[in-house]
């Protein structure tokens, strides 16, 4: 051994010879864990804003009126099936068979794209009657929250797209698989906001 | 889409038209002779040394946390110049403005130059300098080659850029902000600020943010997951732990100003109703919401102050940190705090006696980790050997200083005393107590300590004590009089006064103002001279203050890749432990190093989130919608560059450590 | 408590320059409990802050590189006794003055009605308190005094020794009721009512003035407060009674209410005893539904689906600085349900379907009551049909 580097019997190891390995993207989950936690916070304050201002409506509609319950149902199925697709696609990526992987991925996309599809509808609708988001701030804090998470989903959705291109370019290396796993991680994460909307927003708006 | 019926709007300048430009305000007129003049010199040289591609490659692109770090803080020293010229105006009107005068500023006019004044001092002068001291010194404190994403590094910088230049752009195109520096609603509503001051705000501030958030985000990740080997939690140096907790204080907070911001651009554009006061909408969620991002905020800022105090005093005392671990349980609690407090900016709003005593007591709270903090430095001098560099005198002068601060702060957080002294200028001389004792000093303090790190040779001293007692004194003759004034019942934010016996202490704030102002002058007369004597306050060991921390085991300036070797860590002053124990600098058996390549593509999503913001301020949407395209195909487009790294040969790294062992020896013999 | 009082004169600079530190002297029962309470945290808190100034200088110099006399333990860094003293040390302080606020913050609460009126005088059993109402406009106060039927602008006063309840809004923008000699400042707010007790125990005239900024004239929005014997009270009130600037209605507010600078002190000899009220829900302006109404009917689940176009742009420019947003369109307002004339009517019996009316802009105001059930049908409230 010529380095210098080698102890002395009973000296202390003030430096590694061999570099202890840093793979690209070791902190990125990290990194993805926190940029999630940051936006789940945007949605805590919508979350907040439409606590403060839901009952608000203005002598105007509230969400009896407005909220068409099938509908959402509907929508809501539309997201959880998304989540399980994407979930069938991440097992073909462990598998390492892209083709599923791509066709899973597609299969998400089209479930997406239906809940959006829904949730324009039911927007359109509700403006069309005149409830748009100016007439009370009970309608200003849902369309915010709504549409925040609509459009969180249209990001995922162009994202999607996205890896889809790049998995089918460059097939299932690695750090095409990292990013498979951060939007697994954000499209479930959708959900589960989802699912708090539902809850909050529709249900309890209902049941009010 | 409904046009708005007192704006016209033209497809493609939107509602910017030439009587945006202020053609009509002598001062704008003047100050824009000397900023464009300034400019076309700068431009002139780094045409003519054709430095435009080392600029663009070495630096703008660069990914190196080092260069970054440095970038941040040039950014933050030229917005101080601008906050600063923003602090001289109010205070030149404030002084004159009596016996009738209206001073030379008219409402119009002065009512941007206190906004301003505000955002730009936070946003842009403490936030950049805090950031940069971190991204410089936490890579190299905890032995890692560089943070966890060098891309998202340099694309925060950028956007941080972006957004002040927003903000630039409202001196000399439209106007900016008339609504204080939160810009509460209704006043920032589009009911009673049409204009588009308060869109340059959000925008300029939205840009900004995504770069602070993404930053945090980066920095939390490097500290968790690249410290080297043996650097447990408790091992690492304050500057890192306090760098830790401002971290995930601006992931947990900065999400909020980016919401409560979104939700006050959709009442501005959308005509939505969530800070109207009619519909249903309450403009008290919108004070509780940015103070709960506001109250953070100032942590944010101050906790890495603590820290450099914490390396500086440990330094320069040639002893160990007093109570390291109440020390960081102090910090932490002080993080945990700092989220339980925001309702003591509005105790006058009549939430009820229960929730402002709670507020008011936690707000007290604090006080304790504080306190506990400042005894740690106390006692970390006692039985030490004081160095009276600049650094320390900066320290001690804060500890003197601050403490007043915050006896004022607990002060002002008993409820019914702050019914009398909130909005007053007590409250304007508390908080400038604060952020320039604690963290105006430490960042002076650090720019000091760390300077002959990152460029190789020290500070002139002489010049950094002039600057440190022009600040000092200066401090206190701007200020005391504003407590004075806050207990003669003087709000803030007044443009003239009628009651002749206030003039006196305006006018010594004025010179204390003139003062601080020569304390800014001397630390850039400093930065020349130090410049030109750089022969003579030459580091060539890597280690001038006979420091502690890792930081000081590498050479000054660090080569790109910081260690030839990744340090293996035995204690939390590592430096000193190995300077102790005998360590010797391996001298061969380099290998190629692993590092980042740099990309233009920071540089181009933050020009096009300029353009945009630019847009909307505007209207043009247009721009608005092209430059968000743009923006959107960049992101993608560089998603498809795979090829994000190189390897440093191995021959490279030799040459530059025998550099290095010259180098050294050289000192010995010498 | 009374020992302390001395201090408050200590300030060395009021004695040096001769100034008004205003805070540190009040008149007013409240503030000079407030100050009391500004002395005695600092004095607290002094008690730990000067002994750490004192070693800070005394360490910093015993300890300098240059005194090689000095002990130098490089290692020494930590000892349990100092620590704990350095966490118990601040930990008592601010026991004690958690303890201070919690009690003082209930005392001086600004919703609470006084029980005194100075430090020797407690509130008389059945005084009446001199109610007034004030609302901060665009950039002026108005004071309105129900129990006199009077109202004023720019000027306020109020007799010594007497309880003062203050009831306090704003048209525009927030605001802070200020006047540092009588008591501290509360927020004023559109839309909401806040409330301020105090009592002012020294003839004088003190300044008042907006604490919280308002745009571009809030460095003019000041006003006086005059502390009166009872004789001159009533001396004041009878020249408010013989004010030459009529009565203050509806439409007379509306003018007011617009933005101005430095305006002259205004005396109205009657004023619309719903006025405050109106002010308060933001229905001043003639068919706009009153807020306390539009909260009684959310509490009620709404007003269904057609109510969803029950607005109205707002056809002026009511504080000419209004601007509109360029997606939403004009501002808009709820309409009103009622007539004012259904007010009496509706004091005896409840609003019948058929008796709702919705009524346009020009005519006079809709003050409404809350009792208009959830049920009702509204097929005629789309602007269009009106």
């Amino acid at each position: 051994m010529s380095t210098a580097v080698t102890p002395q019997s009973g000296e202390p190891v003030f430096y590694e010879v061999d570099e202890h390995p840093h793979p690209e993207g070791h902190s990125t989950s990290l990194g993805f864990w926190i940029y999630l936690m940051s936006d789940c916070l945007i949605f805590a304050m919508l979350f907040a804003a439409f606590g403060v201002l839901g009952g608000n409506y203005a002598a105007g509609p509230g969400p009896k009126d407005l909220f068409d319950l099938n509908l959402v149902a509907i929508n809501t199925a539309m997201l959880l099936f998304s989540s399980i697709t994407y979930g069938f696609a991440m097992l073909e990526m462990v598998k390492g068979n892209t083709s599923k992987v791509l066709l899973w991925l597609a299969i998400t996309g089209l479930f997406g794209l239906a809940f959006l599809g829904i949730e324009l509808y039911e927007f359109h609708h509700m403006i069309h009657e005149g409830a748009g988001p100016q007439r009370s701030a009970f309608l200003s804090s849902f369309f915010t929250l709504v549409g925040t998470h609509g459009l969180h989903v249209t990001f995922g959705l162009i994202w999607l797209v996205t890896l889809m291109v790049q998995v089918s370019r460059k097939g299932l290396i690695l750090a095409n698989q990292r990013r498979l796993m951060c939007l697994s991680m954000f499209w479930h994460f959708l959900d589960v906001i989802w699912i708090g909307v539902f809850t909050f927003v529709y249900l309890m708006g209902v049941l009010r | 889409m409904v046009a708005p019926t007192n704006v016209p709007v033209s497809p493609i300048f939107g509602r910017l038209t030439l009587e945006s430009l202020p053609f009509h305000e002598p001062i704008l007129v003047a100050t824009f002779a000397v900023v464009a003049t300034g400019g076309i010199v700068v431009l002139g040289l780094l045409t003519y040394f054709r430095l435009w591609g080392y600029l663009w490659k070495e630096w703008f692109t660069s990914v190196d946390h080092k260069k970054i770090g440095i970038m941040y803080m040039v950014l933050g020293i030229i917005m101080l110049l601008r906050g600063f010229a923003d602090a001289v105006m109010m205070r030149l009107q404030q002084a004159m403005a009596f016996n009738g005068s209206d001073g030379y500023l008219p409402a119009h006019h002065y009512d941007q130059v206190f906004t301003a004044h505000g955002v730009i001092m936070i946003f842009f002068v403490a936030m950049p300098l805090v950031t940069g001291l971190m991204n410089y010194v936490v890579p190299l404190q905890i032995g890692a080659r560089d943070v966890s994403f060098p891309f998202l590094n340099n694309f925060s910088f950028w956007m941080t850029v972006g957004g002040a230049v927003l903000i630039m752009m409202s001196l000399f195109i439209g106007e900016f902000a008339k609504t204080g520096w939160l810009a509460y609603p209704p006043l920032s509503g589009i009911s009673y600020s049409p204009d588009v001051g308060v869109d340059y705000y959000i925008w300029g501030l939205q840009v900004a943010g995504v770069g602070t958030t993404l930053s945090g985000v980066n920095l939390i990740c490097t500290i968790v997951k690249m410290r080297a080997p043996g650097m447990t939690m408790m091992k690492m140096p304050v500057f890192t732990w306090t760098s830790l907790c401002t971290n995930v204080l601006i992931v947990a907070t900065f999400p909020v100003l980016t919401a409560v911001l979104a939700l006050l651009s959709l009442d501005r554009y959308v005509g939505t109703n969530f800070f109207t006061s009619d519909l249903g909408g309450s403009p008290m969620l919108y004070v509780n919401l940015i103070w709960i991002w506001g109250h953070p905020e100032v942590y944010i800022l101050v906790l890495p102050a603590f820290g450099i105090f914490s390396e500086v005093t440990s330094t320069f005392t040639g002893k160990r940190l007093f109570g390291y671990t109440s020390m960081v349980y102090a910090t932490v609690v002080i993080t945990i705090l700092s989220y339980l407090v925001w309702l003591h900016h509005f105790f006058t709003m009549g939430s009820g006696a229960s929730v402002n005593s709670f507020f008011g007591i936690t707000t007290m709270i604090i006080s304790i980790p504080t306190g506990a903090k400042m005894f740690n430095w106390l006692f970390t001098m006692y039985r030490g050997r004081i160095r009276f560099e600049v650094p320390m005198m900066y320290t001690v002068a804060f500890m003197l200083t601050f403490a007043v601060g915050g006896m004022t702060g607990v002060l002002l957080a008993v409820p019914p005393a702050d019914f009398v002294l909130h909005n007053s200028l007590f409250l304007v001389a508390h908080f400038h107590n604060v952020i320039i004792g604690g963290v105006v000093f430490g960042l002076f303090a650090g720019i000091y300590f760390w300077f002959p790190k990152a460029f190789g040779f020290r500070l002139d001293p002489f010049w950094g004590k002039m600057s440190f007692w022009f600040w000092l004194v200066g401090y206190w003759f701007a200020f005391t009089p504003l407590y004075v004034l806050g207990l003669m019942g003087v709000t803030r934010r007044l443009r003239v006064f009628d009651d002749p016996s206030l003039q006196i202490w305006f006018q010594i704030a004025a010179f204390g103002a003139f003062l601080v102002a020569l304390g800014i002058l001397s630390f850039i007369i400093q930065i020349g001279v130090s410049i030109l004597k750089r022969d003579q306050l030459r580091d060539t060991t890597g280690d001038p203050w006979d420091a502690r921390t890792l930081e000081w085991a590498t050479s000054s300036p660090p080569p790109d890749y910081n260690f030839a070797f990744t340090p293996v860590i035995h204690d939390s002053d590592a430096w000193w432990d190995m300077k102790k124990r005998g360590y010797k600098r391996p001298l061969t058996g380099y290998k190629p190093i692993h590092m980042p390549k740099n990309t233009g593509t920071g540089v181009l999503l933050a020009a096009c989130s300029v353009a945009m913001g630019f847009g909307l301020i505007w209207y043009m949407w247009w721009l608005a919608a092209l430059s968000f395209i743009a923006l959107v195909a960049i992101a993608i487009g560089h998603t498809f560059n795979y090829n994000r790294d190189f390897d440093i040969p191995a021959d490279v790294v030799t040459r530059t450590e025998e550099e290095r062992t010259r180098l050294l020896a050289s000192q010995v013999n010498a | 408590m009374r020992r302390l009082r001395f201090l408050a004169v200590l300030p060395l600079l009021a004695v040096l320059c001769g100034c008004n530190l205003v805070v540190l002297h009040p008149s007013g029962d409240i503030a000079a409990q407030q100050r009391d309470l500004i002395v005695i945290s600092t004095i607290l808190m002094l008690l730990i802050i000067i002994p750490v100034m004192i070693t800070t200088v005394l360490f910093a110099w015993k300890y300098r590189k240059g005194n090689t006399e000095a002990k130098y333990e490089p290692d020494w860094h930590h000892s349990t006794k100092l620590e704990l003293l350095i966490w118990s040390a601040p930990l008592l302080i601010i026991i004690c003055l958690g303890a201070l606020t919690w009690i003082a913050t209930h005392l001086l609460d600004p919703y609470r009605p006084l029980d005194r009126i100075s430090p020797t005088q407690q509130v008389a059993a059945g005084t009446k308190p001199l109610e007034v109402q004030v609302v901060a406009l665009d950039w002026k106060w108005l004071f309105i005094y129900p129990e006199y039927g009077v109202a004023t602008l720019n000027e306020m006063a109020a007799p010594v020794d007497r309880p003062i309840t203050f009831s306090l809004t704003a048209s525009s923008v927030m605001n802070s009721f200020f006047v540092p000699a009588l008591a501290g400042q509360i927020y004023t707010m559109p839309g909401m009512e806040t409330k301020l007790h105090a009592v002012i125990n020294k003839a004088g005239t003190y300044r008042g003035f907006s604490a919280n900024y308002s745009g571009a004239g809030f460095t003019h929005m000041q006003f006086e407060f005059k502390g009166l014997s009872t004789a001159d009270f009533d001396g004041w009130v009878a020249g408010v009674k013989a004010g030459k600037d009529g009565a203050l209605t509806r439409q007379v507010y509306l003018q007011l209410e617009r933005p101005s600078e430095k305006v002259p002190v205004h005396f109205y000899p009657t004023v619309d005893p719903a006025l405050f009220k109106a002010v308060v829900n933001m229905c001043v302006e003639p068919g706009k539904m009153c807020s306390s109404d539009m909260m009684a009917l959310d509490a009620k689940g709404g007003l269904g689906l057609d109510s969803a176009r029950s607005m109205l742009s707002l056809t002026y420019d009511k504080y000419a600085r209004r601007g509109s947003t360029v997606f939403g369109g004009q501002q808009t307002f709820v309409v009103g349900l009622c007539a004012p004339e259904d007010l009496s009517a509706a004091a005896s019996a409840p609003l019948s379907v058929g008796g709702a009316r919705v009524i346009g802009g020009g005519q006079p105001a809709g003050f409404t009551p809350i009792s208009a059930p959830s049920a009702v049908q509204l097929p005629t409230l789309r602007p269009s049909n009106i």
